[in-house]
């Protein structure tokens, strides 16, 4: 009851501070003279953002940069030790491995079959509920998402009945089919979790490559048709060259979050046999092994390789601004 | 990045939620002072945080039920099963529960040189705290002469369950030393029906149920001083004896035939699921090994079940007759103190009570470490038989594996997974978790 007054508090208290932050602003602002104002207010309007953008990104980025040169408990300089572990330790190699298989088949599936039924979604009558159905995965946590896969791979010895759906169809369908342990066996436990990955993101994908392709003018896809052109070719040569800053947006983003799976991972396998990846690794050092100075390295790590994918995207978005 | 932006988002979150307590703690003072004569009435709350869920955290609510009646004290509960991860964020956060289950002596000590729990010994009284508890149990909860931990519940770990009905049906009698335990086992296997049962499926901790395999395979077969150089760090896991322990499991984890279910089933069976296939009619396998809380599972999944009758024990067997035959692995629940307020202690005061104690050990899936709880607080022979062991046995160890650092811990949980998942890989694994012992314990 207190922690729900407090929260209300809040929601009162925050916006009713940045307006109060900027009436007295411009109160200030008025006693300068007109040029000066000018200059002065944008950072003045800014100036909050900055503020909460230093103390929540910057600052905690840096630390982290200074504890990754630093022992577990952060009390002694290691130097380089904490990198030197991260790039020869068997599980963190394991770990990379995976997040490559990540980056390649959670990103091409999402954005393969985001854009498959986001072309086929617009032609039938009932798009809006194929679109919401394929969506509806959204809605739930990723938490949630990976107990409802623990279910659909469970697995029980040949002989009990199956209660993991894949393995019941598979075995009432196929005569003489072995029920396999999804999770476990490491030649399909990867491919295992990105699918239940790509179920619950698909659906994003698949919204904004819609608007999308939405957003290409009708006459020039009627004028091809009236050239004569196929709907492959139309596809081809007109869709997909007019969508491509878009997918290009999508496509970076989803190597982002594949950079940074954790839920599904953590749930389903917590990084058992051979499906580690550099996020739960991340969280083991940091909170089971409490050892600051490694989680902070594979942090730095994660940073830096999500940084150039992040720059790329900022730098398409701002290209694609300006065109328009 | 990800890392960086959870961190801070935790910290303000932890910050709203001191916020909220310091509001709760105004609104409690006014309580008090409109509260009732009765001195020991001081109203309140206690947080309190532990690994129990279902059955246990029902036994746990209705062990402090009285407390709360008698003091007005609300118990705030709550389970997790991923404690250790939980407890470091709220530590970190500023945010540490008043009152909480520890995870095991390692991380316990880790917390108690970070200065983070509250000396016990000014919380407690020491006299009857000595009386009552066991040299042995006091120590494992002291950290540099400090006593930061009590145990309010145990368990003794390596029993050997069975079905008797079945058991007998088939002829077949109970082992006394490990060699007769192969002969059975080699003998059911051959009857076509897979003598154990094994699941080592436990969510973020899968694994654990191995490694009381290994634990009591290696205070049996080599002795204290092993075990204790062992869980120290002194001992590698190259070392002929710890090696040797692997294998003897292996000799029943890597043979398909032994197992219920193979090495997958092994796998993905979640250990508190796993012996429900004792009483399958016919028994899909004979053996379970497990400690002594896994009969609430027993009965919980089979409500018709009856201790004694339908399913008892024996102990782990000893490697030789003659040596080491009364050697008991233990394990237990430590409760420790991050907050020092009025109803904090007076919670632990209560919880180390015969009184308390005893509402849980009725309950069933508990034994008690205080010695004033009898035998007549046991719900049946067959509980109180597992008590009577552990108060007789004349050496006691402890869970090597919550004696580890939990990075050690962690890896010996996964070296398990990956050792049953393909057995010829012993020495590699093996080399690994070398290599993680002398990176651990160094600190």
């Amino acid at each position: 009851m207190d922690r729900l007054l407090f929260a209300l508090l809040v929601i009162v208290a925050a916006p009713a501070a940045t307006a109060f932050y900027i009436v007295l602003a411009e109160r200030a602002l008025r006693v300068l003279p007109e040029r000066r104002q000018r200059r002065i207010r944008p950072w003045l309007w800014i100036g909050p953002a900055l503020l909460l953008l230093t103390v929540f990104l910057i600052y905690p980025s840096v630390h982290t940069l200074v504890l990754s040169f630093f022992n577990a408990d952060s009390t002694r300089p290691v130097g380089l030790d904490n990198y030197a572990y991260i790039a020869t330790d068997q599980s963190m190699l394991v770990a990379l491995r995976n997040n490559l298989l990540w980056v390649v088949l959670f990103s091409g599936l999402t954005v393969a079959l985001g854009l498959l039924t986001a072309i086929l979604t617009d032609r039938v009558p009932y798009e809006g509920v194929a679109k919401s159905v394929i969506f509806l995965p959204m809605a739930i946590s990723f938490v949630a998402a990976g107990v409802i896969w623990r279910f659909m791979y469970d697995y029980r010895p040949p002989g009990v009945p199956q209660t993991g759906t894949l393995n019941a169809v598979l075995t009432a369908l196929i005569p003489g089919f072995e029920p396999q342990a999804w999770l476990i066996n490491s030649s399909v436990n990867n491919l295992a979790l990105i699918v239940a990955g790509v179920w619950t993101w698909t659906g994003f994908c698949l919204v904004i490559l819609s608007a999308a392709l939405k957003g290409i003018p009708s006459d020039v896809i009627e004028a091809a048709r009236v050239d004569g052109a196929t709907e492959l070719q139309i596809f081809r040569r007109i869709i997909l060259p007019m969508m491509s800053p878009t997918i290009a947006v999508v496509v970076t983003t989803m190597i982002i979050f594949a950079l940074k799976a954790f839920d599904i991972v953590y749930v389903m396998t917590n990084g058992n046999y051979d499906t580690e990846v550099i996020a739960n690794r991340m969280y083991k050092e940091l909170f089971n092994f409490r050892n600051f100075g490694r989680a902070s390295a594979i942090a730095v790590l994660l940073l830096g390789a999500i940084a150039p994918v992040m720059i790329l995207n900022i730098s398409r978005f701002r290209a694609q601004e300006q065109r328009r | 990045m990800a890392w960086t932006r959870s961190f801070t988002s935790l910290r303000t979150v932890a910050g709203a939620l001191a916020l909220s307590v310091v509001i709760s703690a105004c609104g409690q003072s006014a309580q008090q002072q409109s509260g009732g004569s009765d001195a020991s009435r001081i109203g309140g709350n206690v947080n309190v945080l532990a690994t129990w869920g279902g059955d246990e955290q029902d036994s746990f609510l209705a062990m402090v039920k009285p407390f709360e009646d008698r003091t007005g004290v609300r118990i705030q509960y709550e389970g997790t099963r991923d404690l250790n991860a939980v407890l470091t964020t709220r530590v970190q956060g500023g945010n540490p529960p008043d009152v909480a289950g520890l995870p095991g002596p390692g991380q316990m000590a880790e917390l108690a040189r970070g200065g983070r729990l509250i000396d016990l010994s000014s919380v407690v009284d020491m006299a009857s705290l000595q009386a009552d508890y066991s040299q042995d149990w006091i120590r494992l909860g002291q950290v540099d002469n400090r006593l930061v931990g009590i145990f309010i519940k145990t368990s003794l770990k390596g029993q050997i369950w069975h079905n008797p009905a079945a058991f007998n049906q088939a002829g077949y009698s109970i082992p006394h030393t490990w060699d007769e335990t192969m002969a059975l086992s080699e003998r059911i296997a051959q009857s076509g029906t897979a003598p154990w049962c094994i699941g080592l499926e436990s969510g973020a901790a899968s694994g654990w149920p191995g490694t009381d395999w290994i634990e009591n395979i290696v205070l049996r077969q080599s002795g204290t001083d092993v075990y204790d150089r062992w869980y120290s760090g002194q001992l590698r896991w190259t070392s002929p004896e710890i090696q040797r322990a692997w294998q003897t499991w292996g000799q029943i984890v890597g043979n398909p035939s032994m197992v219920f279910g193979g090495r997958q089933g092994i796998l993905a069976t979640n250990f508190g699921d796993a012996g429900a296939q004792l009483f399958t009619t016919p028994p899909r396998c004979y053996l379970h090994q497990q400690g002594s809380f896994i009969s609430s599972f027993y009965t919980k999944s089979n409500p018709n079940l009856q201790a004694a009758q339908d399913f008892d024990f024996f102990m782990f067997p000893p490697f030789d007759q003659a040596q080491a035959s009364s050697s008991i692995e233990v394990a237990g629940d430590l409760f420790g103190m991050f907050k020092d307020t009025p109803q904090a202690r007076a919670l632990m005061q209560y919880l180390v009570t015969p009184e308390a104690q005893s509402i849980w050990t009725r309950r069933g899936g508990a034994i008690s470490p205080n010695r004033q709880v009898g035998a007549d607080a046991y719900p049946d022979i067959m509980t109180a038989k597992a008590a009577q062991t552990m108060i007789s046995a004349s050496t006691v160890r402890f869970d090597a594996s919550d004696l580890m650092p939990e990075g050690m811990n962690n890896a010996f949980m996964r070296g398990l997974l990956d050792y049953v998942n393909d057995p010829t890989r012993l020495n590699e694994i093996l080399t690994s978790l070398d290599r993680v012992q002398a990176d651990t314990y160094s600190r």
